[in-house]
């Protein structure tokens, strides 16, 4: 299968669709990143920043750093309007009080029942790092999960149970992938769309839990790469 | 060591730590007085009412500071993603070249920088950590050699701790870790229908914290998200020392827009912010 996936960049263009108009978000490191260069024009979307921001704005322009107003990965930031500041305490309020209406996390591996270990590969040495991924994930209304489809030696990061350190159990309500959008339900994962040029079967097979479909899934809106 | 005695009406206030005992007063040329209100007259507020123990806390060098920190203690530290560290009582510390510390904080260094000198000196054998991070360089290496005890805790469930300490709370249930790894031999509980773990407050015998400017009493505010965990370790140490860009004269703070109450507060020292890249 040699067909091209989606970029991350068309991954994060697409979970973009997925925010409400006055929506307060949280997007975590990598793909989730990205998400903020492309919410929708007319959608308006308040970020939050697990050290202490809302309202968090995009990097500052060199030459205008304020290296106190960094989001959580040491990057300058600016804000937008309507900003606030707060402490650690109740910047984790918000995410494990549910008060964040969409958080956006990156992926390992994602269970048939919406577990998701994303903070440690078991066979890496070191301490790995949690940070603020358990709180959000167990707090988020609503959660995202943005991954490529398989991992770089093309095993299935969509698993029946989790094989990596679990960041939180049931957590997750959509999967955002290179090659799908797929809803966690009561009844297990719901295939809701595909990747321009794959059909359902083409994702299930690179899937290792089992996807309910319809049978005519649609084809993911992607703008051209 | 000036002895001052300031009369308020309601009460004969002695302020000094340094001269609390009537012997001390009277050597000093003062006339010792009744602290009031005598424990006899009011059985039920026994012990309520101590002679307040003011000292100045404004301390003249960082190394003064932290002059007395001894060996094998507890200690929290402020900061996240490089803003809020007091980088100077870091330094003050390597400086003392005090051993066996267990710190506590959300990073574990950038280099040499933030904790880093700590762990490049071999003054930490026990961590509390919520994201080493990718450039703890000196941490990495001591952790992967077996040298350092670490405790990997949410973040949000560090700060939850703390703020618990401060606020006479021992334990508290949450959802965050249910299932993982961060539940390990912790009680669960289903609570409404719903799994818990039960987690334990956290304190320390110092908290080191960086502020933006603070009034002699030690009233605190932060500049944007240089806030981060200070507010809340001030809350849950004895002793928390505070390094500030400006000390300002009491009252001259908004009392609207002070994050940190002077209560919390013991020891305060001016420092210019280091920045580490």
């Amino acid at each position: 299968m040699s067909r091209p996936r989606l970029t991350r960049e068309q991954i994060a263009a697409r979970a973009a669709l997925e925010l409400p108009d006055g929506a307060y978000v949280n997007l975590g490191w990598g793909i989730p990143n990205l998400v903020a260069a492309y919410v929708p024009s007319g959608v308006l979307v308040i970020f939050h920043s697990e050290n202490g921001i809302l309202g968090m704005g995009p990097r500052a322009k060199p030459g205008q750093e304020d290296f106190d107003l960094v989001d959580a990965m040491k990057v300058p930031v600016t804000l937008t309007s309507g900003a606030a500041f707060f402490s650690q305490v109740d910047a984790h309020v918000m995410t494990r009080g549910g008060h964040l209406d969409v958080c956006i996390l990156g992926g390992m591996q994602v269970s048939e029942k919406g577990d998701l270990a994303n903070w440690k590969i078991p066979t890496a040495k070191g301490a790995g790092n949690i940070g603020g991924a358990m709180d959000i994930a167990v707090g988020a209304k609503r959660l995202i999960v943005t991954m490529e489809h398989t991992a770089k030696d093309g095993s299935p990061k969509i698993v029946n149970a989790c094989t990596y350190p679990l960041t939180a159990i049931e957590c997750v309500n959509t999967i955002i992938t290179d090659l799908a959008v797929i809803d966690v339900a009561p009844e297990g994962l719901v295939l809701r769309e595909v990747a321009p040029g794959f059909s359902p079967e083409d994702v299930q097979a690179l899937t290792e839990a089992k996807l309910h479909f319809a049978r005519a899934v649609p084809t993911m809106e992607i703008a051209p790469r | 060591m000036t002895q001052l005695v300031e009369n308020t009406g309601m009460r004969q206030i002695l302020i000094d730590t340094f001269c609390t005992s009537a012997g001390a007063a009277r050597s000093a040329g003062i006339e010792p007085l009744d602290f009031w209100p005598p424990q006899d007259r009011l059985p039920h507020l026994a012990g309520a009412f101590q002679p307040l123990m003011r000292k100045d806390k404004v301390y003249s060098s960082v190394d003064e500071a932290v002059a007395d920190i001894p060996d094998g203690a507890t200690i929290m530290f402020g900061g996240f993603g490089g803003a809020g560290f007091p980088n100077n009582l870091i330094q003050g510390l390597a400086r003392r070249g005090v051993r066996n510390l267990a710190v506590i904080s959300n990073n574990c260094g950038t280099g040499e920088g933030e904790l880093g000198i700590l762990f490049k000196n071999r003054q930490i054998r026990r961590v509390i950590a919520a994201f080493p991070g990718p450039g703890a360089r000196y941490f990495h290496e001591q952790f992967d050699a077996g040298e350092l005890e670490l405790e990997l805790v949410p973040q949000g469930i560090l700060c939850e701790r703390m703020r618990a300490y401060g606020a006479g709370i021992p334990a508290f249930f949450s959802p965050v870790g249910v299932g993982t790894e961060v539940a390990r031999g912790k009680e669960e509980r289903v609570i409404r229908g719903k799994r818990y773990i039960l987690e334990q407050a956290l304190g320390a015998d110092y908290a080191m914290i960086r502020a933006h400017r603070a009034d002699t009493m030690g009233n605190l505010v932060y500049r944007k998200a240089a806030r981060n965990f200070n507010p809340v370790m001030a809350t849950a140490a004895g002793t928390t020392i505070v390094e500030v860009e400006e000390i300002v004269p009491a009252g001259s703070l908004d009392p609207e827009t002070i994050v940190t109450p002077s209560v919390f507060v013991d020891r305060i020292v001016q420092a210019k912010g280091i920045r580490v890249v």
